[in-house]
């Protein structure tokens, strides 16, 4: 019987490979996530009527049900209507529509906290409402969101072991597969943690480097420590 | 049969199976109260060799997948203790809460203005007592907004105790769908209907309750 | 003469390596009232921290009513001294009766009731009597600051510190702050106060002490320092707030 670390690194390049589709599955999610959002918070700044609560009917329907329901309707569910597809695929877009629930939100209460005078001015030297908020209002919104869109990519990244439950081949998957043949679970699960606990970790530390780059002085709030006495 | 057929046949499954998840969520909820605020307290006013510890157990609690945590508590304590998975559950996902409401209960605390606490130590209070009752009071006003984003979130993710065998909402429309064919979609949109209208009615009732709380200078987030 | 209620002896703090005290020494008599004065970052309101410990002072000694000021008897002693802060700091989530009461209920053991009729007389006493149930969010400055001295009387304080007590007034609400405090003095409270309120210096204080750059550069009677101040940076620093420095107006 071997001991716990001879038995983590042997399983290790196995969950690793796993962890290589959980990125991928997240990248793709994230951007078609991002794309989506932005067309979102437009219907749900700018839109007429209908298109708001068209829009507003979508976000709370994703950010009110659970994620892995949402998989399931798309991988499962589906079908009924004649739309099949593979199971990769599925959990992208389940994850993908999702997430652009959330980035809407967040954008949509960004865009709202620039002053109204910043649009105004915009409009006011000639700018197209489109142009006033592409250059304008949305690099300064940006900014504003950068702390709370870190917090829901890492949500995200930890999303993708959710893609287990229809079969993604994952890390969360591999590391059950393992478990069940060596009655070994909770080793291998807790290999499994630390993996992702150094993705999100790095993750974390690649969003903050993002963030401060960015970071124009009076944009966002400043980080507010006060320990009480 | 009808899918109208099948969900009246089915229906009572199904609400057994949301009584599940809301009597996991309640307990779930208490237990991550309690952790987070022994954590956040730990973490504001303890010493350094219990704030660090203590950071390092939340930062796992919050950095590990919900689905990671389950099976972790189930095959670990479960195999110590046999506790059975419901139980697993409710300490996985509490485990898991106290993490995220510590990081609510701390920026609360922190967001209170640290002039409040100068001001009830030159009166004489004692140091737990001025928390006790000036800090903590406005604390728990300014934390409520947060608190109800993380009701929603752990009701949601009460259907993630489906992979460790838990009888909640999702385990029983996944079972009804692997045995009726062709019913798939209506069946899972069904239990999405029902996770959303529990969720809004959660969150109404603490939308009334920040009402209730509401005092002149902490007026609620609109 | 009786031993002095307040002894500070030999105060020093420094700041991040910045000595803002540099040995301060002075006493304060049961009765009398003295206001420091002097340029901002001068160490005025570190001293008056120091006195309740809210600092704690690098080197030297407080001496209150013959006892020192140690963190061992700390909030024993912080409940005899009274704090009135710049912004004022009532507690938010309590109505004004309340913010009185409380120090009388947690620290006193007073029983809730006594606790708030005593603080409704101390209310009065400020005139905020009838607005006793308000929030402070629903009060003026000026009638937060007078509720925060409520506070500090409901202790029956042998000193009260004020640090800066209308410096975050708008200037139409500093009276009712100042017209409370010259009360307090006349009726023979002991107090310690920074400010630049001029007027309250002169009309109310026993005698003035002027700091600058951590030390204690004079003090005197108003009488003397308004018209004839030793040294010419106490003049200087004069000339500048008064703005009408060499006339000595009854006030």
């Amino acid at each position: 019987m071997k001991g716990f670390f001879a038995f983590a690194w042997e399983n290790l390049p196995y969950l690793l490979d796993g962890a290589v589709i959980a990125l991928a599955l997240w990248t793709l999610a994230m951007i078609l996530g991002f794309l989506f959002a932005l067309a979102l918070t437009w219907c749900r700044v700018y839109g007429d009527r209908f298109l708001y609560a068209l829009s507003t009917g979508y976000v709370e329907v994703f950010r009110g049900t659970p994620m892995i329901i949402q998989m399931f309707v798309i991988y499962l569910g589906l079908p009924d209507v004649g739309v099949v597809m593979n199971a990769f695929a599925a959990a992208t877009i389940a994850m993908g529509l999702n997430s652009a629930a959330y980035q809407a939100e967040y954008f949509r209460g960004a865009i709202q906290s620039i002053p109204a005078g910043q649009m105004v001015a915009a409009r006011a030297i000639g700018m197209s409402r489109f142009d006033a908020v592409r250059t304008v209002v949305l690099p300064q919104a940006m900014r504003h969101v950068i702390p709370q869109w870190s917090n829901e990519a890492i949500l995200e990244l930890k999303f993708t072991s959710i893609a287990y439950a229809i079969s993604v081949h994952e890390i969360t998957a591999r590391a059950y597969e393992i478990g069940y043949s060596t009655f070994r679970f909770f080793e291998i699960f807790l290999v499994a943690a630390a993996i992702y606990l150094v993705m999100t970790t790095v993750v974390a530390q690649v969003l903050d480097v993002v963030e401060r780059r960015a970071r124009v002085p009076g944009i966002g709030a400043p980080a507010a420590d006060r320990a009480g006495a | 049969m009808s899918i109208y057929g099948v969900l009246f046949e089915q229906l009572p499954y199904l609400l057994q199976g949301l009584g599940i998840a809301v009597l996991l969520l309640v307990a779930l909820l208490l237990v991550g109260l309690i952790l987070g605020l022994v954590f956040a307290l730990v973490e504001i006013y303890g010493p350094l060799w219990a704030r660090i510890p203590a950071y390092a157990v939340e930062r796992f609690a919050r950095g590990v997948p919900a689905i990671i945590l389950l099976f972790l508590f189930y095959y670990g304590l479960g195999n110590l203790f046999s506790i059975g998975s419901f139980l697993a559950a409710v300490g996985a996902l509490g485990f898991r809460s106290g993490g995220y409401q510590s990081q609510i209960f701390r920026g609360a605390i922190q967001s209170v203005p640290y002039g409040q606490m100068e001001a009830a130590r030159a009166v004489g209070m004692s140091r737990m007592g001025a928390v006790a009752f000036i800090i903590v009071p406005q604390a728990l006003r300014h934390a409520i907004g947060p608190w109800s984003n993380e009701f929603s979130a752990e009701f949601k993710d009460t259907s993630l105790a489906y992979v460790i065998g838990v009888i909640e909402l999702t385990r029983q429309a996944h079972y009804i769908i692997s045995n009726q064919h062709g019913h798939t979609l209506p069946v899972l949109l069904f239990a999405a209907v029902l996770y959303f209208i529990v969720n809004r009615f959660g969150n109404s009732l603490l939308y009334r309750l920040e009402s209730r709380l509401e005092v002149p200078g902490f007026e609620r987030r609109s | 003469m009786s031993q002095p209620l307040l002894v500070i002896e030999d105060l020093h703090k420094s700041y991040a390596g910045t000595e803002v005290l540099k040995g301060i020494s002075f006493d304060l008599d049961r009765g009398q009232t003295k206001v420091l004065i002097g340029p901002s970052g001068s160490g005025k309101s570190t001293l008056l921290r120091c006195v309740n410990h809210l600092t704690r002072p690098d080197r030297g000694r407080i001496v209150l009513d013959g006892e020192e000021v140690v963190d061992k008897r700390i909030n024993a002693i912080r409940a005899t001294i009274g704090f009135v802060f710049q912004d004022f700091n009532l507690f938010t989530h309590l109505r004004a009766l309340d913010n009185v009461a409380v120090g009388l209920w947690r620290v006193r053991g007073m029983d809730r009731r006594s606790a708030r009729e005593r603080a409704a007389r101390e209310l009065d006493r400020v005139g905020m009597g009838n607005r006793a149930q308000a929030y402070p969010a629903e009060l003026s400055g000026g009638q937060q600051q007078r509720v925060s001295i409520a506070r500090a009387l409901a202790m029956d304080p042998r000193v009260i510190l004020f640090d800066e007590p209308t410096s975050a007034l708008d200037p139409e609400l500093t009276e009712e702050v100042v017209e409370v405090m010259r009360q307090l003095a006349s009726e023979g409270m002991t107090m310690l106060v920074v400010s630049h309120e001029m007027g309250f210096a002169r009309s109310a204080a026993d005698e003035i002490i002027f700091i600058e750059h951590g030390v204690i550069v004079e003090e005197g009677p108003p009488s003397q320092l308004f018209r004839d101040a030793q040294q010419k940076r106490t003049r200087d620093f004069l000339r500048i707030i008064s703005g009408s420095y060499g006339q000595e107006t009854a006030s």
